[in-house]
């Protein structure tokens, strides 16, 4: 059974099924993963553009092995977004890209809405990498992943989505794609950090980070971006990991056995303490293996669609 | 030279005619009678027949960006002022951001030479400060002599409430309105409107109460200064409230809402459509209700276009990086008659009254009458034509318009001044 879209934008609207099978597909790639040689010849003759409008080392990286591991063909393209108003448009970039005959492309970009953008311009199956402060699939469907291979279920889980769900792609693919599963999602962070009428989504709030500790089975802490303009909607550092920052005591103090995500990089001391991040709790590098076996699934299901 | 036109039901907000179809007898461009004619009165008359069609006082538009001078591959005063006769418009207000602003004589005087001649009358509305920097005031002396009708920054709000106070008080000595485009700008900057559809899309919000703000701000400086006030493309359920309130307090502010604003919602985004984006952006089914009632209850004077072209480079590209706008000249009539007068929101009296009398009142423009006399300044509709929106058809020189497919119901058919008819796609001396 084919996934019921050609295209992987986001996970909002996805069919449990189509989740379901990525995740099924993705437990096949992760024995790969183990295996003396890393590489299968399913993906042998297709060309895959790696289309970064946005810096991201760790996705472009798990992109890619997926795609080695695959044995696509694959291109990095990387393009500064500081001069958008000058040079090419986004629409004539894409014209020559397609021009090249290219299968997929996975794309990242600063933008939202552009990867939905991307398949009006051209054929290929377009796979978001990240768009904006919209969604980010693959990260979330990892994450799912994780949270199953450790826990070994997902109906009727708890899981809480900690820090700047505001301005984060990771935070709204989370939700979409847990709730689909049948997990109870909530959002714990400071107020300004939280979107007005997010609980129309079906989510809960939590503003006291002991309260979300004591609810939930699941942590997924989200970076503090202290590169981007998020830095304004919180008084100081300090104050944050203070009050929301996930650290041994805090997980001691209220006596539960939690388990720990974070999409990476983490902020040490920040949103997360170094005996949390080192921790046994945490399953922060499960996730960057799991990653790659995800996106092998998702490359392999849209890959083989056509 | 005379023309005769046949048929015609009259309805004038200031005047009072039956029901009984008339004819129009117009030489050299003045009405010369209206009622049945004599066969030696139409002798050598050109006749042109419009049963079942309705005639208005020429339908006037008071915000349009013409684009001219600076961005003349987006839209002319040329272009423009056809646009506006194949919409249904004899009259139209520019908006002053252009490069340069309409901040001087010099710039008046060009887009004049440019509307020189054209059946369309364009009034420049000129920048409230120099170079719409929100400084220094502008020279409104200058440009009150020189033909502008009002102050604005359109584009951007005036910036502060000491330049908004003294534009004011020195726009008192030539009775000009100051017309606000409402948004806090330390609250604004994003690319749509903060409801959980901003949350679902990803896109950066730009909250209801930045435009509430500055309507409270202005509506405030406008009883402390006794002077006018026009709040531009409404937007907001409290915006409306708060113009209702002031003109309860007997206080001189007027509004403007554009027909994309009483007719879609924030809902329209889901595409990523760049011909939804615009500023103020699309509100919530809330606002639109609210702005619904402004219109029948006459808190909201008068419906305008805020007919922004912009180049398809522009808009084809990612959502938030697009310009905000889209141009409204050739389909609002026919979304106010649908949206309005079809859905039974609004009389077509009503809807004369907020498209040809009232943005003449703010502006201080007289009011075209039908009698004896007078210039023939006339808009004929046709309130039951259905026809299909096709931008391809647009004289404008930009097709931004998320209206493009949309069936509707109702069209000017035909304008009327300056010595000049467009009827039927042809512009002809008369």
């Amino acid at each position: 059974m084919p996934l019921s879209s050609r295209h992987l934008l986001g996970l909002q609207g996805v069919p449990k099924e189509d989740i379901q099978l990525i995740l099924d597909t993705a437990t096949t790639f992760r024995e790969v993963l183990e295996r003396p040689v890393k590489k299968v010849p399913t993906l042998q003759g297709k060309t895959i553009v790696n289309l970064f409008y946005e810096n991201s080392t760790r996705t472009r990286i798990s992109f890619e092995l997926a795609q080695k591991r695959l044995s696509a063909d694959t291109v990095n393209f990387s393009v500064s977004t500081s001069s958008v108003s000058k040079g090419e448009t986004f629409k004539d970039t894409i014209r020559n890209i397609e021009a090249m005959k290219v299968d997929m492309v996975v794309v990242r970009h600063a933008a939202a809405g552009t990867p939905l953008y991307l398949t009006k311009l051209c054929d290929a199956n377009i796979i978001n990498a990240g768009d904006g402060i919209h969604e980010h699939p693959t990260q979330a469907l990892l994450d799912i992943y994780s949270i199953h291979e450790k826990l070994g279920r997902l109906a009727g889980l708890k899981v809480c989505i900690v820090g700047d769900v505001a301005h984060s792609r990771v935070a709204l693919s989370n939700i979409f794609g847990l709730k689909t599963m049948g997990a109870e999602v909530s959002v714990c962070g400071p107020s300004t950090m939280i979107p007005r009428q997010i609980e129309e989504l079906g989510v809960k709030v939590y503003y006291n980070i002991d309260e979300a500790i004591q609810a939930n089975d699941v942590l997924n802490v989200l970076r503090i971006q202290l590169e981007r303009k998020a830095r304004e909607y919180f008084p100081s550092l300090r104050e944050y990991s203070n009050y929301f920052g996930i650290t041994e005591e805090r997980l001691e103090k209220n006596g539960k056995d939690v388990l720990i995500l974070h999409p990476g990089p983490i902020n040490r001391g920040v949103e997360i303490s170094s005996g949390v991040a080192d921790g046994n709790r945490q399953i922060i590098l499960q996730q960057v293996t799991n990653g790659v076996a995800v996106r092998m699934a998702v490359l392999y299901l849209l890959g083989t669609m056509n | 030279m005379k023309i005769v036109l046949r048929n015609l039901k009259l309805v004038h907000p200031l005047q009072n005619f039956d029901d009984e179809m008339k004819d129009i007898l117009i030489v050299d461009g003045v009405i010369e009678k209206i009622g049945s004619l004599t066969k030696q009165e139409t002798d050598n008359a050109k006749e042109l027949d419009f049963t079942g069609k309705v005639a208005a006082p020429g339908f006037f538009d008071m915000h349009v960006h013409l684009r001219e001078p600076g961005r003349e591959d987006e839209e002319t005063v040329v272009t423009g002022c056809d646009a506006s006769a194949a919409g249904g418009f004899t009259g139209i207000a520019c908006m002053p951001n252009t490069e340069p602003a309409i901040d001087s004589a010099e710039v008046i005087e060009l887009i004049k030479k440019k509307a020189k001649g054209h059946l369309v009358d364009v009034y420049p509305i000129a920048a409230a400060t120099v170079n719409r920097k929100g400084e220094v005031i502008s020279p409104m002396a200058e440009l009150h002599e020189a033909g502008a009708v009002g102050f604005s920054d359109d584009g951007a709000p005036i910036k502060t409430a000491s330049i908004v106070k003294r534009a004011l008080e020195y726009s008192k000595m030539y009775n000009l309105p100051i017309i606000e485009h409402c948004e806090e700008e330390t609250l604004a900057g994003g690319a749509m409107n903060e409801s959980i559809n901003s949350t679902l899309l990803g896109l950066t919000p730009i909250p209801s109460v930045a435009e509430d703000l500055i309507v409270m701000r202005d509506i405030m400086l406008a009883e402390y200064t006794g002077r006018k006030v026009h709040i531009a493309h409404i937007s907001t359920k409290n915006a409306v409230e708060l113009v209702r309130q002031a003109k309860h307090k007997g206080l001189n502010v007027t509004a403007e809402v554009t027909p994309h604003h009483f007719t879609l919602t924030d809902d329209s985004l889901k595409t990523y459509d760049t011909n939804y984006k615009m500023n103020p952006p699309l509100r919530t089914r809330a606002d639109v209700d609210a702005i619904l009632e402004g219109l029948k209850d006459g808190t909201i004077d008068c419906i305008a276009s805020d007919h922004a072209p912009h180049s398809i480079e522009e808009k084809e590209a990612e959502f938030e990086y697009a310009p905000n706008g889209i141009i409204g000249l050739e389909t609002q009539i026919g979304i106010a008659m649908t949206e309005l007068y079809h859905k039974k929101i609004l009389p077509f009296q009503i809807i004369v009254e907020k498209f040809a009398i009232n943005p003449r009142k703010i502006l201080n423009l007289m009011v075209p009458l039908f009698q004896k006399g007078e210039k023939a300044n006339l808009t004929i509709l046709d309130p039951d034509e259905i026809w299909t929106v096709d931008i391809s058809k647009f004289r404008s020189k930009s097709i931004n318009s998320p209206f493009d497919k949309r069936l509707l119901t109702g069209k000017s058919v035909a304008v009327v001044n300056n010595r000049k008819m467009f009827y039927k796609n042809e512009m002809m001396e008369i």
